[in-house]
């Protein structure tokens, strides 16, 4: 057991109480752009595939490379646009369309 | 800039990122602070990216690019013009997207490092890949559901059960044995392939009303393959964004399976189909009640308060504007309009919420079954405008206490089923008038009687 695997798993469970207390007040009106929003954000995969496919190790790792930073580039873009396009949607009585 | 600085800037800017994303997420509780979240989210996945450029172990940046350009052509268009009632085949799509990027990422590692992977990455990396690939084709399989390029009854056959769990307990074994065994390179396809059929087989069973619960579990495992992926790299921005993910799919999950009265094993391994049939055979002709527009006008002018049930089949028919017109109207005439919206309600959590809102109905008049159900008694009507009965009496489910109106209102193409499959007592109570027809159609008519009356 290396200290880098315990410091993980620290952060993981830590890091899991905190999206469930931050998640648990999101009201359920926005839960379509809760999971838009978390989805975009779980995309951040694409820091592993932008390595992978950056450090041309060998041809097959640098297909698998581009093909997942392609798969999550399209997440990050398509899913921070999408959930504001939601987001924008909801308007209160009264208030201006902005 | 000395290598030193870029690595202190790396190190910060994943920290700051980390940040983001939780300020990101705590944002989004309120429909008032909520684009703030999304534009955190940006922030922090650019910066996220660009210290993922700068790693100097990257020695060309031409397929990286490449990539990058690919998948914002795909994404932008995916995200633009996709209508709001596709957003559930979209999201499954994107969790597909998702899940094969890590399960790609995990195999690439594998390839390039084996033999010499200690136990602990070998652990990590099985998982990313066992929740990535299955991930990956059972949201394709969810995707064709929600598209209706698959049944989307369920599909059950003897001993399913038997077998996906077979299945997944050698796709375990191998695993496990390429965890004692790194170098067992032949063993790698089969656990993929083993992986990938699993997730086919998963869906299989799953029908579309439990398809709300399935997308947001497939939405935690995508999150938690992100999470492995992160222990493998040893990146903490990876294993938080991956563990916040995964807790808000799971979270989400339980909430659908609450509002629907099962349990997780019950929507994974139960197949709903098997219920209805026999449920169906007991349906006997009861007389029911009925009413033309004109009639439904003339109740509805004379309330004082009207809650408004949507369903799934108000979004199928496009009646979305309509409903909004006759709250506009009704609301011009002092007549107290509200929604009453069923967890459940739509294809994907909070979906119904989002088809309202864009056809202009403000958030303050939606409101959740909680909060709603004990002002039913003091409603004169309530119209739910569903095809599909969300009020079902499926023992022990959550309702909406619609019976308890005054009146009740169901608009609905014909006296079939819905959706579910399952029949129900409101329609053939005694205060209950059913209106058959489209439900844009007929809400339309509703509207064009009231503003004669007026005239009148």
């Amino acid at each position: 057991m290396t200290t880098d695997l315990i410091t993980g798993l620290y952060i993981f469970i830590l890091a899991g109480f905190l999206g469930f207390e931050v998640i648990r007040r999101v009201s359920p009106l926005l839960h379509t752009p809760l999971m838009s929003l978390t989805n975009a954000i779980s995309a951040i995969a694409v820091v592993g595939s932008i390595l992978i496919a950056g450090e041309q190790k060998s041809t097959l790792s640098t297909v698998l490379g581009t093909i997942a930073v392609t798969a999550s580039v399209t997440n990050v873009v398509g899913g921070f646009l999408i959930t504001d396009r939601m987001l924008k949607m909801f308007k209160k009585k009264d208030q201006k369309p902005s | 800039m000395s290598e030193q600085l870029i690595q202190y800037f790396i190190q910060f800017s994943y920290f700051a990122a980390a940040i983001l994303f939780v300020l990101s997420l705590k944002w989004l509780s309120a429909p008032t602070t909520a684009r703030r979240g999304v534009k955190a989210g940006e922030i922090g996945m650019l910066l996220a990216i660009v210290a993922a450029l700068l790693h100097h172990e990257i020695v060309s940046y031409q397929w990286i690019l490449v990539a990058l350009v690919l998948g914002s052509l795909i994404g932008v268009p995916m995200a633009v013009f996709m209508p709001m009632t596709a957003v559930p085949q979209r999201t499954a799509l994107s969790h597909a997207f998702g899940a094969i990027a890590a399960a790609l990422v995990g195999t690439a590692e594998y390839y390039l490092k084996t033999p010499h992977l200690d136990t602990f990455t070998m652990v990590a990396l099985i998982l990313e890949m066992l929740l990535g690939f299955l991930t990956f084709t059972g949201s394709l399989m969810a995707f064709g559901k929600l598209q209706d390029l698959l049944p989307t009854r369920p599909l059950t056959y003897r001993g399913q059960n038997f077998v996906n769990l077979t299945l997944l307990a050698v796709a375990v074994l191998i695993g496990v044995y390429l965890i004692a065994n790194p170098g067992a390179t032949h063993l790698f396809p089969v656990f993929a392939g083993l992986c990938l059929l699993f997730g086919v087989l998963l869906i299989l069973p799953i029908g579309g009303a439990d398809m709300p619960t399935v997308i947001a579990l497939l939405n935690s495992y995508a999150g938690l393959a992100s999470a492995a992926m992160g222990f493998v790299l040893d990146n903490k921005l990876l294993i938080i964004a991956g563990a916040l993910d995964g807790t808000s799919g799971f979270f989400l999950s339980i909430i659908m399976c609450k509002a629907m009265n099962r349990s997780f094993t019950n929507v994974l391994f139960g197949a709903f189909g098997q219920v209805q049939v026999s449920s169906t055979a007991v349906v006997e002709e009861r007389p029911v009640k009925s009413a033309t527009p004109s009639e439904a006008a003339t109740i509805l002018e004379a309330a004082s308060s009207v809650i408004i049930v949507p369903g799934y089949g108000m979004a199928v028919a496009q009646a979305q504007h309509k409903v909004r017109e006759l709250y506009e109207t009704l609301s011009k005439r002092g007549v107290e309009v509200r929604f009453a919206i069923h967890p459940v309600a739509g294809r994907m959590p909070g979906h119904m919420n989002v088809l309202l809102a864009e056809a202009e109905i403000p958030y303050d008049k939606l409101s959740e079954m909680d909060e709603i159900n004990g002002d039913f008694p003091y409603a004169d009507v309530a119209n739910p405008a569903a095809r599909h009965d969300q009020a079902s009496p499926i023992y022990g489910m959550p309702i909406l206490d619609v019976d308890k109106a005054k009146t009740v209102m169901v608009i609905k193409r014909s006296m079939n089923p819905g959706f579910a499959g399952i029949e129900n007592e409101l329609y053939y109570m005694d205060k209950t008038l059913m209106l058959f027809g489209d439900a844009k159609g007929f809400v339309g008519e509703i509207i064009r009687s009231l503003s004669n009356n007026a005239r009148g």
